[in-house]
């Protein structure tokens, strides 16, 4: 270690990975993995989050969720930004999943032909 | 980086406590179960130091969720994968159990254990993998030494550490800054700085849970006292018995020293630090600084007399430093935090948290950090839980083997250097034992004072043949053979020890016993005078079982399972019970069906 810049520059490279371990509020994305959504396809659709999420180089948390009671239209994923309801999408395809990413999750414009549900934030 | 397309972090607990209890056969069909379900490039397993909530182990948890799951079996992992990992469902059969309420907490944060807690030295503990100076330096690690060793003059560092009022958390309780300043003003070609991680009181393991969970903050912390002081070289003195500890050091250090953080002209300052690490054969005694740096030196681990300090002369004759573990783990954060914020924290005389080391008669044991001057009560019972199996609370001692017990007026007591002394007894390094109304103080007494008796190196014979004259007459009165004056004789051999001994540990040899004396002398009293023992723990004193002839109906299943055979009669004709041969066990009085046994 030459200085104390370089040290924090090193931290930076490796803060990110740590993040999954804060419990700070920011965004979320939930996809279903019911029995069902598995079924559906619902592993693809958390791999395209996740591969998309990782492109981006986005700061968000990805979960996952049980049966919500909405089988028919799996696979879906749900969207939370900080403050904002949380809203479910459904009948998605992996093309989807980056539509929702680019305009809902960074640029906060809820897709609304995709929409299947909103909740009153909790 | 690959690495950062995880979405999901599994901490498993590898520490000493959960690896005894299958930390590593659970990470292992963790790993098979991934691979199996395909999930081993999304979820990444991370082993972690102790939680410290050991018996309760092994620990996992799961983030970004946060789930904090106890007692993780191996069979367990499948339901874990299907459940949590893939449908994101919580398992709720393994989450912690609240042991007052019942209530099931899913997440860490809630836990009353860990809510009431303020974590420092332990910060890191259980959060990173101790392994990975990656992880250390993400949460800011090293940042410390940096600013120490680019931006500060020896001089403010020791100004620093001297502001922010910390003291030794070795026993002693010596305010570091000043300790740090005499050793700086000695002048010297050489100095050295010693890191004590002997950890001699038995049930401790504060220190090396800090070791075996975040052990760069140790080299940090003596980096900066290092530098402070103007040393080149130090020595980490950790017991044999702690592989794991020394294990983990040894790998922050050689990634320390690869990175360049250990070695030759660090952060490019001119500043060069060696540090080794000293395997120490175990006795208790070591553990005192004298002792230790005889010891390192390949000499016997016996005390000398000071002064000369180490701080004066210390290893190989040049100026030492020597902290305790748990001490060097505070200094990073009253760098960067600063002096203020950390006086901040505690009480007047004794700012910052400390680890304590809870054990005994209690629901939940571990190790707990809490902000100085928090009462015995809270953490006993808020954090501990209180008293397992509805037991009525007695004493606690504090201290290790040679602190004192306290009785229960005494709960409310802030706890911090001075007030612990002054109600005769001490901080210790962390030390806390509760005791419910079954414990008896003449017997806990005798058993502290045989530890510490067995540890003496011999070298002053009022520690040496004093301890043992104590004994004796302890173990005469836990035999039913006190005498007058007996009690007498024990304060005045306590009062004489303490004051001639060379060392700490015979100074406070007696503590256990005069605080015993000085709390519960009525039951002394009865051991004594009545031969009683009022808990019944001393089975020479405990008085015999009898029968009620009335209410017997000759049923004969307590002279089954008399041990000793002090029970006999004639089937369906009232039994009796032998006073003289009968121990007081209690095993009949269970067994009869009409209740017609009691203690005479
Ligand atoms: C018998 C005896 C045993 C001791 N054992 C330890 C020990 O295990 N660990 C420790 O840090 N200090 C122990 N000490 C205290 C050390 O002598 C020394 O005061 C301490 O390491 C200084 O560090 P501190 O100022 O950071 O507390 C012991 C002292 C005595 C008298
Ligand atoms: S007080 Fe006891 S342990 Fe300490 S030096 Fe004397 S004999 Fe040894
Ligand atoms: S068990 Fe009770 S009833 Fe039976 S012989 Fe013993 S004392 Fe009598
Ligand atoms: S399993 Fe997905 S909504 Fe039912
Ligand atoms: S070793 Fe796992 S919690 Fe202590």
């Amino acid at each position: 270690m030459k200085s104390l810049a370089e040290l924090k520059e090193l931290r930076n490279k490796v803060q990110k990975e740590m993040k999954k371990r804060d419990q700070g509020t920011r965004a979320e994305i939930i996809v279903g993995m019911g029995t069902c959504g598995i079924a559906a396809g619902a592993r693809d659709i958390l791999k395209a989050v996740l591969a998309e999420v990782e492109k981006r180089d986005l700061d968000v948390r990805v979960t996952q969720t049980g049966c919500i009671g909405m089988c028919e239209k799996e696979p879906l994923i749900d969207v939370k930004l900080p403050g904002k309801e949380r809203i479910t999408y459904g009948n998605l395809s992996e093309a989807d999943v980056q539509k929702i990413i680019t305009e809902h999750v960074v640029n906060g414009n809820i897709v609304s032909d995709l929409v299947i549900a909103r909740h009153k934030s909790e | 980086m690959k690495d950062s397309i995880y979405r999901s972090h599994v901490l498993i607990c590898t520490g000493t406590g959960c690896v005894s209890s299958g930390a590593k056969t659970l990470k292992e069909s963790l790993e098979e179960e991934l691979a199996a379900n395909d999930l081993s490039g999304e979820i990444k397993i991370v082993e972690t130091g102790c939680h410290g909530f050991c018996e309760k182990g092994p620990i996992m948890i799961v983030y970004p969720e946060g789930v904090f799951y106890c007692e993780v079996q191996a069979e367990d992992v499948e339901e874990i994968v299907e459940e949590h990992l893939l449908k994101g469902r919580t398992v709720e059969r393994l989450l912690f159990k609240e042991p007052m309420t019942e209530e099931q907490i899913p997440s860490y944060q809630d836990i009353d254990f860990y809510k009431k807690q303020q974590r420092i030295a332990l910060a890191n503990c259980g959060k990173i993998d101790p392994e990975d100076i990656n992880e250390y330096i993400a949460l800011g690690g090293y940042e410390a030494a940096g600013k120490v060793l680019t931006e500060m003059e020896p001089q403010e560092v020791v100004d620093t550490i001297k502001d922010s009022g910390l003291r030794g958390r070795g026993g002693g309780g010596f305010p570091t800054g000043l300790k740090w300043q005499f050793a700086k003003n000695s002048e010297s070609d050489k100095k050295y700085v010693i890191c004590n991680a002997d950890e001699g009181d038995p049930g401790a393991f504060m220190d090396r849970s800090i070791l075996e969970g975040d052990p760069h903050r140790i080299i940090e912390g003596m980096l900066v006292g290092a530098y402070a002081i103007g040393a080149d070289e130090g020595y980490v003195y950790v017991r044999a018995e702690y592989p794991l500890a020394i294990k983990r050091l040894e790998k922050a250090i050689e990634d320390a020293e690869e990175y360049g953080l250990l070695g030759e002209d660090i952060f490019s300052s001119g500043f060069d630090f060696k540090l080794h690490i000293k395997k120490g054969a175990g006795a208790f005694v070591c553990g005192e600084e004298t002792a230790l740096m005889n010891s390192i030196e390949g000499k016997r681990g016996m005390p000398t007399p000071r002064p000369p300090y180490p701080a004066v002369r210390g290893l190989w004759g040049k100026p030492t430093n020597i902290n305790n573990v748990e001490t060097y783990a505070n200094i990073p954060y009253i760098i960067n935090e600063g002096a203020e914020n950390f006086s901040a924290i505690g009480t007047e005389g004794s700012s910052g948290t400390k680890v304590f080391a809870l054990t005994g008669k209690i629901n939940n044991t571990g190790l707990v950090e809490v902000p100085m001057g928090t009462t015995l009560r809270e953490v006993i019972f808020e954090i501990g839980g209180g008293l397992g199996n509805g037991k009525k609370f007695k004493a606690v001692q504090t201290g290790g083997p040679s602190g004192g017990c306290l009785p229960e007026d005494y709960l409310d007591l802030p706890i911090d250097y001075d007030s612990l002394l002054d109600a005769g007894t001490m901080m210790g390094s962390g030390g806390m034992v509760v005791m419910d109304e079954d414990s008896c103080m003449v017997d806990v007494a005798r058993f502290f004072l045989n530890f510490t008796q067995s540890e003496s190196c011999g070298k002053c014979t009022p520690c040496r043949e004093g301890t043992k004259r104590m004994l004796e007459i302890l173990n005469r009165i836990t035999d039913g053979e006190g005498k007058d004056g007996d009690i007498e004789l024990l304060l005045e051999l306590g009062e004489h020890i303490k004051s001639t001994s060379l060392c700490g540990l015979g100074q406070s040899a007696p503590n256990p016993v005069l605080s015993t004396i000085r709390y519960f002398r009525d039951e002394y009293e009865a051991h004594i005078h009545d031969s009683d023992c009022p808990a019944g723990v001393c089975t020479e004193l405990a008085s015999a079982y009898v029968i009620d002839e009335e209410a017997c109906i000759g049923c004969g299943k307590c002279a089954k399972v008399c041990p000793v055979d002090a029970i006999s009669g004639e089937i369906k004709n009232p039994f009796t019970i032998d006073p003289e041969v009968c121990i007081a066990c209690g095993a009949c009085e269970p067994e009869c069906p009409v209740d017609a046994i009691s203690q005479g």
